[in-house]
């Protein structure tokens, strides 16, 4: 009886235990080899048949096509440079340059991986349409009200995220600081 | 009170392997992977252009809304495939994924280093049973290995500005992707 119960209860925790970190690493998305820099983080290795189990079984959960490498490469930010979520309701800077790629576009998608609706329909900006300073860096205004210049609607949802994605780039499976790769900087401005 | 610690411990190891066996088991059982999602609007073997993607319209998330994509939905069971594209003014790129969404090839534009990108795709079992002669001469032909018999190869063409969409579309209308037999 007691070795019935002993085992009914370890079964029980193995189930808990087991499927509970699945479901906790597949929601928060976890994968290996994860090139962070700045607030941005791209995982070059996902786009190449060494992916990991995980980022495996996130692609085949969430339906996206992970970018390949001979492609590009993807970054994704979630939150600014100090660690805050991205919030549509408030005005975001993205400054800098990018790193060495014959193109690049920059998206904004709901945590969902949506496009979000907007009244001008701009989802975001490629390389060859931003408007761009002397020294050939940029600026882009991500908020919900229209402004002068490069301005990315957030439509007010409350999350989002921004893809920077480098197509034909020397960035990947071997690039590991931000000097190989200067990302743009994104700074949290007011909130109304 | 040591025997239930015990048993705590042992389902705490099994959960552990629960969690193993679940992550690797996942992309065979999920029914919402990019490829059950191509499968139900694109014919197999064929280019089928996708429409561009929009806030109310996902077809697969994460889509870059600055290129045109189409999709060639694959099966090698009746033999290699052919597949050729032209390249548009921009950027265009080829990617190769398998059944379960692991991309194991891609090439652009100026890696293929010409005006059309032209390539065949086999199993390894269909490249081992080519003749040996045949290759001598598809050496100028460039062959890429699928690890499975079906999978996706997704066309992408680039619009630097919304008003070269056009010109993007056209160039992956020239897309063909066809079994030989």
């Amino acid at each position: 009886m007691r070795l019935l119960f002993g085992s009914l209860f370890a079964f029980a925790v193995a189930a808990l235990v087991g499927l509970g970190m699945t479901w906790l690493t597949l929601a928060t998305g976890t994968a290996f080899g994860a090139v962070s820099i700045g607030a941005w983080t791209a995982w070059p290795k996902t786009g190449t048949p060494g992916i990991d189990p995980y980022a495996r079984a996130v692609i085949a959960r969430t339906g996206q096509l992970p970018i390949g490498i001979g492609d590009g490469v993807a970054f994704y930010a979630h939150s600014d440079d100090k660690g805050r979520r991205l919030d549509g309701r408030c005005d975001v800077d993205i400054q800098g340059v990018t790193p060495t790629a014959r193109f690049w576009t920059l998206t904004l998608y709901d945590p969902d991986g949506r496009l979000v609706a907007n009244s001008v329909n701009r989802q975001g900006f490629t390389s060859q349409e931003i408007l761009r300073d002397m020294d050939g860096s940029f600026a882009i205004r991500v908020g919900p009200r229209a402004r002068f210049g490069n301005w990315l609607p957030t439509g007010g949802v409350e999350h989002y995220t921004l893809v920077l994605r480098l197509y034909d780039t020397p960035v990947g499976v071997a690039t590991r600081s931000g000097r190989e790769a200067p990302m743009p900087s994104i700074t949290a401005q007011d909130c109304r | 009170m040591t025997r239930w610690i015990l048993w705590l411990l042992g389902g705490v190891l099994l959960g552990g392997i629960v969690h193993l066996t679940t992550v690797l088991w996942l992309p065979r059982t999920a029914t919402q992977d990019a490829y059950s999602r191509l499968l139900a609007i694109t014919p197999a073997n064929a280019v089928t252009t996708l429409p561009d993607p929009s806030p109310d319209k996902v077809i697969l998330p994460y889509m870059d809304p600055a290129f045109a994509t189409a999709i060639c939905r694959y099966d090698l069971a009746s033999g290699p495939l052919q597949l050729s594209l032209n390249v548009s003014q921009a950027y265009t790129s080829v990617s190769f994924y398998t059944r379960f969404g692991t991309a194991y090839y891609a090439i652009n534009d100026r890696a293929a280093g010409r005006r059309v990108i032209q390539l065949d795709l086999m199993t390894v079992q269909q490249r081992s049973e080519m003749p040996q002669e045949e290759d001598v001469t598809a050496a100028d032909r460039l062959i890429v290995e699928s690890p499975t018999v079906t999978g996706i190869i997704v066309l992408k063409a680039l619009a630097p500005e919304p008003g070269l969409m056009p010109m993007a579309r056209e160039a992956l209308a020239s897309g063909r992707c066809k079994t030989q037999s």
